[in-house]
């Protein structure tokens, strides 16, 4: 399958529900959707077009919270990036894709506790990566957070 | 009342490599549920990042792990290459395949004699890291490093390899080889292995794909992925080398793809110093324009992924880094689970996860309390091998 070959696919399939396509190579694209979307669109392309997905990235940009689901598919040795961007950073939540696959289960967690993402209809968002006791509501990948200083003489 | 019982294991042990704690749920030997913690050894690497500029990052990276430290800088300077469009050299391209395989060798020998261990053959275990050491010899040879190789810049690699120096690393080779024929006699064809390795830990093709699983713990479920293939990098796509897949998905056919895939790998390094090619070995890029770039590389445990974000400045908007123990960490809800406590070490083990952690076991019952030590969790694991062994000779 080529790049242009599974984008057509994702396009066809859902119309207007994509909002922007972004061709970087013969091998990458990006392919930006309403965040509202994202179960259909993820279980097309991991179920029926058989791609393995890579990880969710999250970035804290001016817009907003946004996410990108990476996904490979091996035989044809592509990447495509589907992004959605949450615009409430106060309260940016997305539904969850642990319904479509597994492999979501940890990087759910993390990008929750990272950038205070919600994922509606998880219901283990516990901490992954951070500490049971760092504090709520500091989301230390987001661009606003500002580290502690180091106190050199308690340490 | 329920005699389940929980046994916590981890997280910090000074004979484990990284801290983890497992908490495993069993009903009398029987493993019935398992949740992990990680995040004890997290360090923040990826926001460290978006402080540092291009050229620091790759150092960086190439101190996530002590192991893969040449895979994780592949996947980051390709995907700043892949924002840039930079061409790398013909020649740096080899240099850098011919890193990537010394990498694999020296960990799967590594994770071979661990296994060994913890089935109560030490002889494996030493064997395994006493052939490991002329790898890292090599490695000193074409890197100036044991470890942490400092080799990938963006654009090209760090050293050359000398023209003298070849002769001395298609030596060790040669002398590797009689090694791992041994090495792989003593794992494959010995009869207790085989009796306590197969059908342990199966994990099925569909709940590999589910899972998204990586590298050999993939490949040994019949689930055939390898990046080095599918997403040609470095100088793969122009040597010859097969991909190693096994249909059982346990514990045997984890160790199966490895030992043959040293086999592999040293081909893959005979046909690269065969074929090295002249010139440059750094296209010396200068600036990074805004954009995004993705990076994959095979790394010994499964695909490294990164995700580089520019905005034209001299750092990183984003880095987002995914090692391949990420995913394939949570398949052990599919392999340990209805299996029993003295296999969940190996178990674990077999996706080679760095090295899982034994701090201490408490075992509580009903009435009494036992403790149990790493040590003790070991001596569980040899003595069900020496059972076995009994077993099968009583039998011959």
């Amino acid at each position: 399958m080529k790049i242009d070959e599974a984008v057509k696919k994702i396009k066809d399939r859902f119309g207007n529900k994509v909002l922007k396509v972004y061709k970087h190579s013969e091998k990458r694209a990006y392919v930006d959707i309403d965040h509202d979307d994202i179960v259909p669109v993820m279980t097309y392309v991991f179920k029926d077009l058989s791609f393995r997905f890579n990880i969710a990235s999250g970035v804290d940009t001016f817009e907003g919270i946004e996410i990108l689901y990476h996904f490979a598919h091996d035989p044809s040795g592509i990447v495509i990036s589907i992004r959605v961007l949450l615009k409430d950073k106060n309260d940016p939540h997305i539904d969850t894709v642990t319904t479509v696959t597994k492999s979501a289960w940890w990087i759910e967690r993390e990008i929750h506790e990272l950038f205070g993402v919600e994922f509606n209809g998880n219901k283990d968002l516990r901490p992954l990566l951070l500490s049971d006791d760092w504090p709520k509501g500091v989301y230390p990948l987001r661009k606003d957070f500002v580290p502690p200083k180091r106190d050199s003489r308690k340490t | 009342m329920s005699h389940k019982a929980t046994i916590p294991i981890g997280p910090y042990h000074p004979l484990q490599e990284e801290p983890e704690f497992y908490k495993l749920v069993v009903d009398g030997e029987k493993v019935v549920d398992v949740d992990v913690r990680i995040g004890y050894n997290h360090r923040g690497i990826e926001k460290l990042s978006e402080s540092k500029n291009f050229d620091q990052s790759i150092f960086l990276v190439e101190r996530i792990c002590g192991i893969c430290s040449s895979s994780h800088p592949i996947a980051c300077v390709q995907a700043i290459e892949e924002i840039a469009g930079i061409e790398v050299p013909e020649r740096a391209l080899y240099i850098r395949t011919i890193t990537q395989e010394l990498e694999r060798l020296h960990s799967h020998l590594l994770w071979v004699g661990l296994a060994g261990h913890f089935l109560g053959y030490n002889t494996v275990f030493m064997w395994g890291w006493k052939y490991r050491e002329p790898i890292c010899d090599i490695m000193e040879t074409v890197t100036g490093n044991r470890q942490s190789y400092g080799m990938m810049k963006v654009g090209g690699v760090r050293r050359d390899i000398d023209k003298e120096h070849i002769p001395y690393i298609l030596e060790r080779l040669d002398e590797l080889l009689p090694k791992v024929d041994m090495v792989k006699g003593a794992v494959l064809d010995d009869p207790v292995l085989h009796a306590r390795l197969k059908g342990i830990g199966v994990l099925t093709r569909e709940a590999a794909i589910d899972y998204s699983a990586l590298g050999p713990t993939a490949r040994a479920s019949g689930y055939d992925i390898d990046v080095r293939r599918d997403h040609p990098y470095a100088a793969y796509d122009r040597l010859k080398w097969n991909v190693i897949t096994q249909n059982e998905g346990d514990v045997f056919a984890k160790a199966v793809v490895r030992i043959l895939e040293i086999y592999e790998s040293v081909s893959i390094i005979r046909q690269c110093l065969d074929r090295l090619p002249g010139g440059s070995i750094d296209a010396n890029p200068k600036d990074i324009p805004p954009g995004e770039g993705v990076g994959v590389a095979e790394a010994p445990r499964g695909e490294v992924f990164h995700y580089v974000k520019s905005d034209g400045s001299n750092s990183p908007v984003r880095h987002k880094v995914r090692a391949p123990t990420y995913m394939n960490f949570p398949t052990f809800r599919e392999t340990v689970i209805g299996q029993t406590v003295s296999d969940a070490t190996i178990i674990l083990a077999a996706i080679d996860p760095c090295y899982c952690c034994t701090e201490r076991m408490i075992a509580v019952d009903d009435h009494d309390r036992t403790v149990l030590t790493p040590q003790d969790l070991i001596r569980l694991s040899q003595e069900k091998t020496l059972k076995m062994k009994d077993r099968i000779h009583k039998v011959c």
